[in-house]
């Protein structure tokens, strides 16, 4: 006996009482999920009489029934026997009966596992509070086993997976060159554009190249570099490892014997190293070029004095300001990619909470570094 | 079925009165090119447990992708209750929808929603059915798969048995006429299995509803299958369709007796 999808479920309930107390309801049709509803607050309107002591449901009428209609009937049965009513079931035909065998009536019993739900603000801001500094004490963990694996592989130079070391190069590096060229130029351009407002006023067209050049390559072009390699690689590693601890690789790595650090993390967070550097200068030379084009097309500026005045305004020294800079935002990207991606235990879920949170600590560590580089630098 | 040289236990055909639930008719299944299954034909009755088996490879579980309108066949086509599942749009779609129920191998529980969260996606459709009465189903339905007060736990707090007994109650919660499993005892203890398959033979019995099964576990298929279909890499075929006992008994073919009897060819 089950539903006929396809026609209007329809239902009729009626009740007589039999004799004093005992009341008798007579259901009609089809006793299904579309119906229950419906059928439970007739059943309840019915027996709302104080005088109600017994309850017979007869259901020789019914037409269809699932197991929503049967659920609701042990349901009726168990909030009868709350108010100390009886409640019995007439005519239940074999087919009725089968379906309710199915049902476990003591799923009604049995509590709610419930997670641990701390809702105070307090508790909140102590657990997140907690949760930091967990994570800074991992963090530093993690930076040196980062090193203790280095070392390990510097004094065994063949035990570095170069070739991985050359594909993360590609994927980090080569494969970035068009976004970090065109967001590099286009800040020249804004930044020669800006500041022209200001130094046409005082007949200061020349030192738009300055400002560009030494903005570019002391500052800009490392912090936007590693912003778009955080967002480009830093995630990708940390989803690729999270992959890899869902789907068990990286306890199949271990009882082969690979440390996970050394084989996966070593190879990017070398090529990082290599790639990001390398990225820097690049975007150097795009950014310097997007003040250029300001400078010609809108100062009137020639290309040989903005090109004399930029070399002038920077040292070699500057350049390398921004290749250190940048060296130690590559190490910062790629090591919270790989940590983040390592520390995943759940599912996908777990693997875009890694992403994000890969994301977000790299940039607030570039930021944290590059105003403890401002710093420094200034008393050195 | 159109494979030559296939052994019959129990001509279908020979069900008369029984109805016709599903209708693969002719179907070939290409993935990337490569033919899996080519023109195989074959009909489950209303009501029975027809078990999908096969060597690894075989294409199982792409014949099941295919049945339940995952994979789009390159020829021929499955009917559900008469309508072509792959042709099949809007309200029409729909009805196949609620018709069948499916578990899957991974059991396909969403990860970032609680049990009770995934029981009720199916439900979504039935927006004039009460909160009270949708959580009473949905405890009832997990009280069913032995799950009752796991509503508010995530996928990844449960072992791999529980997260496939979510998937069953899932799957069966709007009393569907055709359960669809892939591989449900893949993975799990012995205890587990068979509690599984007592489940698959329990509905079976109670509500009628018919049950395609992927599956390669001996035991379970034995345990609960009425008729099988056996699928082979190098047929590309079924080699083979009836009653597993009878087969593993009767068959003429070297490659299903040694199946169903656990030798090495």
């Amino acid at each position: 006996m089950k539903a006929v999808k396809d026609t209007i479920p329809h239902v009729t309930v009626t009740s007589a009482y039999e004799k004093k107390g005992e009341l008798k309801i007579f259901i009609f049709g089809s006793l299904l999920l579309n119906t229950i509803d419906e059928v439970m607050a007739k059943v309840k309107s019915q027996t709302e009489n104080q005088n109600v002591q017994g309850v017979i449901i007869d259901l020789g009428g019914i037409e269809a029934l699932d197991s929503a209609g049967a659920m609701m009937l042990l349901k009726l049965q168990r909030e009868m026997a709350d108010r100390s009513i009886s409640l019995s079931l007439l005519n239940l035909t074999k087919e009725c009966q089968n379906i309710i065998s199915l049902l476990d009536e003591t799923a009604f019993l049995v509590s709610t596992k419930k997670k641990d739900e701390s809702v105070s603000v307090f508790s909140r801001i102590g657990k997140a509070s907690l949760e930091v500094l967990r994570d800074a004490y991992l963090l530093m963990n993690f930076l040196g086993t980062i090193l203790i694996s280095f070392f390990k592989c510097i004094a065994r130079p063949g035990s570095i997976r170069w070739r991985d070391v050359m594909h993360y190069i590609e994927k980090s590096g080569v494969e970035g060159l068009p976004i970090v060229g065109l967001i590099s130029f286009l800040v020249g351009l804004i930044i020669a554009f800006m500041s022209s407002l200001q130094l046409k006023l005082i007949g200061g067209n020349i030192f738009v190249a300055s400002l560009v050049g030494i903005a570019m390559v002391k500052e800009l072009a490392p912090l936007m570099t590693a912003i778009i390699v955080a967002g480009r690689s830093g995630s990708a590693f940390a989803a690729e490892i999270g992959t890899m601890a869902v789907n068990e690789e990286l306890d199949a790595l271990s009882t082969m014997g690979f440390d996970p650090v050394e084989f996966l993390a070593v190879p990017r967070i070398m090529a990082a190293l290599i790639a990001v550097p390398l990225l820097c200068l690049y975007a150097d030379l795009f950014g310097l070029t997007g003040g250029l084009v300001v400078g010609v097309l809108g100062l009137d500026l020639t290309v040989g004095s903005y090109v004399d005045q930029t070399a002038a305004s920077i040292s070699i020294g500057d350049i390398a300001t921004g290749v250190v800079k940048s060296v130690v935002f590559a190490g910062l990207i790629a090591g919270i990619g790989c940590h983040r991606g390592l520390q995943v235990k759940r599912g996908a879920e777990g693997v875009g909470a890694a992403t994000t949170s890969a994301v977000v600590s790299a940039i607030f560590l570039i930021v944290l570094a590059d105003s403890i580089f401002a710093v420094v630098l200034n008393y050195l | 079925m159109s494979n030559q040289g296939c052994f019959t236990g129990r001509d279908p055909n020979t069900n008369n009165g029984r109805k016709v639930l599903i209708s693969v008719d002719h179907m070939t299944a290409e993935l990337e090119g490569n033919i899996i299954l080519e023109d195989i034909s074959f009909k489950v009755f209303k009501g029975e447990i027809l078990v999908i088996v096969g060597r690894s490879g075989s294409g199982k579980s792409v014949l099941l992708k295919h049945m339940i309108g995952l994979y789009r066949p390159a020829e021929g086509q499955v009917l559900i209750d008469g309508i072509d599942i792959h042709n099949a749009y809007g309200k029409q779609m729909k009805r196949i929808r609620e018709k069948m129920g499916v578990l899957f191998q991974s059991s396909g529980l969403l990860g970032s929603m609680t049990l009770g969260e995934n029981m009720e996606l199916p439900l979504a459709d039935y927006r004039y059915i009460s909160d009270e009465a949708k959580n009473m189903i949905i405890r009832m339905k997990l009280g069913m798969v032995h799950l009752a007060g796991y509503e508010n736990l995530l996928p990844a707090e449960l072992s791999g048995g529980m997260k496939k007994r979510a998937g069953l109650a899932r799957a069966m919660i709007l009393d569907p006429d055709i359960l669809f499993f892939d591989e449900p005892s893949a993975g799990l203890d012995p205890v587990t299995s068979v509690e599984i398959d007592d489940m698959i033979r329990s509905i079976n019995k109670a509500m009628g509803t018919t049950m395609v099964i992927v599956s390669h576990e001996l035991q379970s298929i034995f345990n609960i299958a009425h008729r099988i279909v056996m699928l082979d890499r190098k047929s590309r075929g079924i080699i083979a369709e009836g009653d597993p006992r009878e087969l593993k008994e009767g068959s003429a073919d070297r490659r299903v007796v040694n199946f169903l009897n656990r030798q090495s060819d």
